[in-house]
């Protein structure tokens, strides 16, 4: 058996991973590949439209249920969608309550235990909650795990923030293990020059931008059908992005320990490109009214 | 004086009905009345299922099954209990397992080793306290031959990568460091301990010296597993085999030690004592290393001969005469033992509720007395465990899984047994009821009970206890007046 590609996809929270990776998975399964999406976010949206559903049912929504997690068998959680994929969902708490680190632990755990990596896969995708709030988050980048993290990213300030501030988790891993940051998505917001932007961003970390997804009203009119874009219209442009998107990937050999950005050389880049002004020392701590009487005086 | 299979199931019902339906309807699953012409269990028996809440179980956690049962015993590494302090201080020397060597220089399982989690390693992690502990541990301890990281629940919900830390500490003091993820909340009793335990060996112990030729193997090596050398147990069973002729190269866990461990593959046969804790290793090493293993069963004369002879199959002609030889040389010993105690215990009837493995096993020790085991049931086992019970009771028996506090003292009022044999939770609570009881988990800190020399000790504790005159004693002056008259009337 060749070895399985296991890839993670991080990002800032609402960046749109979940539709990336669902449509860059549907187009790995349209060349013929065998995937598996493991979602590792409570939100449980990770797999919604390669199975045309509203929310597959979790792991440890069925956990709870049944008792424990060993009560499970992996055909109750493993659901097969377009495309042949196979789809499992970690799942967790409503916000504000438990622990969902723990459920991503204890999912990928049980689908180790059960074997699900032992079929006859050729890639693994984890889709992660946006921040890596804590140790169970890290969990799809352990040793044996995922060695491939792509980002997710677009030209907005707060997204390359997020980026490079992954990209500081995976170096902590990458020195124990083989995890590597293998490339950022670029998934458009149409700000200005920003295909520039991740790619010099991109050059700066000692990565790449491995593929510009633009803007594109299909993904939407798909998504409300519960589809990639691949199923609802392969003949359209963007569906070919996602394809192209799928090709790099799987041709990808660009894997690196990443180089994180101090927050000058972020600055610095982020006001090279006009998103952030340069900083005015003379009024820091200045309240309105004593500006008022410097502007009199 | 057994009841019949349908008086037991007519019992059954009657405890179950002061339940809340749903309740009663859960527990029937986990009660029957035994049928000895049964194979498997899963039909008739629900086992290792979560306990219900309202309920007293009597179970413990994977803590307690991987840190207290399976690795406790190994004398030569440090167990470190990795979180906040109680879970290690409140277990330590918590149960009994004998060992050579001198603690503090070769010995460290009566030491209790913590990570004494504090709030900002909550918050910040453990990793980096967990390293340097390891580091410390290796300076203090240098004849220590590795360390094993007992994972306590919060390092399981930080997420904590104490796999990461094991490997390089590893490389660094370069000796075995375990990671077990044994955290409490995980599984549904110690069971599951017990596996993550087997599997912690598994993958970070047993290959260790599979590239050192410096072995040398006898055909005549065999290796005990799951004796815990609870009161020597595991040396009054290993007499038994070295006198047969047989080579024991390893213990597991009791008096056990990594390079024990390391070299256990060598052995032409496994013999695993306690099945439901450590067949999961068992199975390992047959598939890697072609390894078979036997259960045996060293309680009592009658099973100690059937065992001696089914190891002996296993080896030549010479080992199977030696076997013989044995047996005929302990057998009148053994005669004189039941002499001498048999009338004194002859149809006395016993209920038993123990782990996993001893409810079936101590049964022909019993039996051997002229003892009847009425009633019998496990904290933790599994299906597999049933299956093997079966043919060991008598038909009409009654069998409890996972026996809430309730269940046990009401069968006992029914049934009036001359002795319990259960745990330290149980112990005081029949004490109360007049029964004589025995603890069963820890032979109330006498043994070994294990083997010929084990046995000539279980038929004076059990002696001792059940004809002990302060159970004639228990009835007020008043009460015991008329008793004695309507008894000296009868």
């Amino acid at each position: 058996m060749a070895m399985i590609r296991q890839c993670a996809i991080y990002g800032k929270g609402g960046i749109g991973k979940s539709t990336t990776t669902q449509n860059l998975v549907a187009g790995l399964a349209a060349e013929g590949k065998k995937v598996m999406i493991v979602g590792c976010d409570p939100k449980a949206d990770s797999t919604r439209l390669i199975l045309h559903a509203k929310a597959q049912s979790t792991i440890m929504q069925m956990a709870a249920d049944a008792g424990t997690v060993e009560d499970l068998e992996l055909e109750d959680v493993l659901k097969v969608g377009y495309g042949g994929i196979r789809c499992v969902e970690s799942g967790g708490p409503e916000p504000g309550v438990g622990c969902a680190g723990r459920g991503v632990i204890t999912a990928i755990n049980f689908l180790e235990e059960e074997g699900a990596y032992e079929e006859d896969l050729d890639f693994v995708f984890y889709d992660v909650l946006g921040d890596v709030v804590c140790g169970g988050f890290a969990m799809p980048i352990r040793e044996n795990k995922a060695q491939e993290i792509y980002i997710v990213v677009s030209g907005e300030m707060m997204a390359m923030y997020a980026a490079n501030n992954i990209a500081k988790g995976i170096c902590k891993y990458a020195t124990s293990g083989k995890v590597r940051l293998a490339g950022l998505i670029c998934n458009s917001r149409k700000t200005d020059r920003e295909a520039e932007l991740i790619e010099a961003l991109a050059a700066k970390m000692g990565t790449q931008m491995i593929h510009f997804v633009p803007r594109d009203n299909v993904v939407q009119r798909a998504e409300i059908r519960r589809m990639t874009v691949i199923e609802y219209d392969p003949t359209c442009k963007q569906a070919d992005e996602y394809r192209d998107l799928a090709r790099k990937i799987v041709e990808n050999k660009k894997l690196v320990i990443p180089k994180p950005l101090t927050m000058d050389e972020l600055e610095d880049l982020l006001m090279e490109f006009g998103i952030l002004d340069e900083e005015d020392e003379s009024i820091v701590g200045k309240t309105a009214a004593a500006e008022a009487t410097l502007a009199t005086a | 004086m057994t009841m019949n299979r349908q008086e037991t199931e007519q019992l059954i019902q009657e405890v179950l009905e002061v339940y809340p339906e749903a309740t009663g309807k859960q527990r029937a699953k986990h009660l029957m009345a035994n049928d000895p012409s049964l194979e498997k269990s899963n039909k008739c028996i629900v086992a290792n299922k979560k306990a219900l809440p309202g309920v007293m179980t009597a179970r413990g956690c994977a803590y307690a099954g991987a840190k207290g049962v399976v690795w406790g015993p190994v004398k030569d590494v440090l167990n470190i209990s990795h979180g906040p302090v109680g879970c290690g201080q409140f277990s330590r020397a918590g149960r009994r397992n004998y060992v050579t060597g001198h603690s503090g220089v070769n010995v460290f399982n009566d030491i209790n080793f913590t990570s004494d989690f504090q709030e900002k390693d909550v918050v910040f992690g453990g990793d980096k306290k967990l390293a340097k502990i390891i580091s410390e541990l290796d300076t203090l301890f240098p004849l220590a031959k590795g360390v094993t990281i007992q994972s306590e629940c919060p390092i399981g919900l930080i997420g904590d990568d104490i796999e990461a830390v094991a490997k390089k500490s590893a490389r660094d003091i370069g000796k075995v460091v375990v990671p077990v993820r044994c955290e409490g909340f995980r599984g549904v009793s110690q069971s599951l301990g017990h596996h993550v335990a087997n599997d912690s060996l598994r993958d970070w112990v047993l290959h260790g010296r599979d590239d050192d030729p410096g072995f040398e193997a006898t055909p005549y090596d065999v290796a005990i597993t799951g004796d815990y050398n609870i009161g020597g147990d595991a040396w009054s069973s290993r007499v038994l085999l070295e006198e047969m002729g047989l080579r024991v190269i390893a213990q597991w866990s009791g008096d056990g030690s990594i390079p024990e461990m390391q070299i256990t593959r060598h052995a032409k046969l496994n013999l695993l004592h306690c099945y439901r804790s450590m067949n999961y290793i068992s199975r390992h090493m047959e598939e890697k290393y072609g390894m078979p293993w036997m259960e045996y069963n060293f309680f009592g004369p009658t099973k100690i001969a059937e065992s001696l002879r089914k190891i002996a199959a296993f080896f030549d002609g010479a080992i199977q005469e030696n076997a013989e030889r044995v047996i005929a040389k302990y057998q009148p010993i053994m005669d004189a033992i039941i002499a001498k105690y048999r009338p004194r215990l002859e149809g006395k009837r016993v209920m038993l509720f123990v782990g996993g493995l001893r409810p079936r096993h101590v049964i022909g020790a019993y039996e051997d007395l002229g003892m009847e085991v009425i009633g019998a049931g496990y904290e933790f086992a599994h299906n597999d465990d049933y299956d093997r019970t079966f043919k060991e009771l008598q038909d009409g028996a009654l069998i409890y899984d996972d026996a809430t506090s309730f269940e046990l003292e009401s069968f006992v009022e029914r049934l009036k047994p001359d002795l319990i044999g259960s745990g330290i939770k149980e112990k005081y609570v029949f004490h109360k009821m007049g029964i004589p009881f025995r603890q069963m988990h820890s032979w109330d800190y006498s043994g070994p009970y294990h083997g010929y020399d084990g046995f000539a000790i279980f038929a004076r504790d059990m002696d001792m206890t059940l004809n002990n005159p302060c159970w004639q004693k228990l009835k007020a002056p008043w009460q015991r007046a008329s008793a004695e008259t309507i008894q000296a009337a009868a």
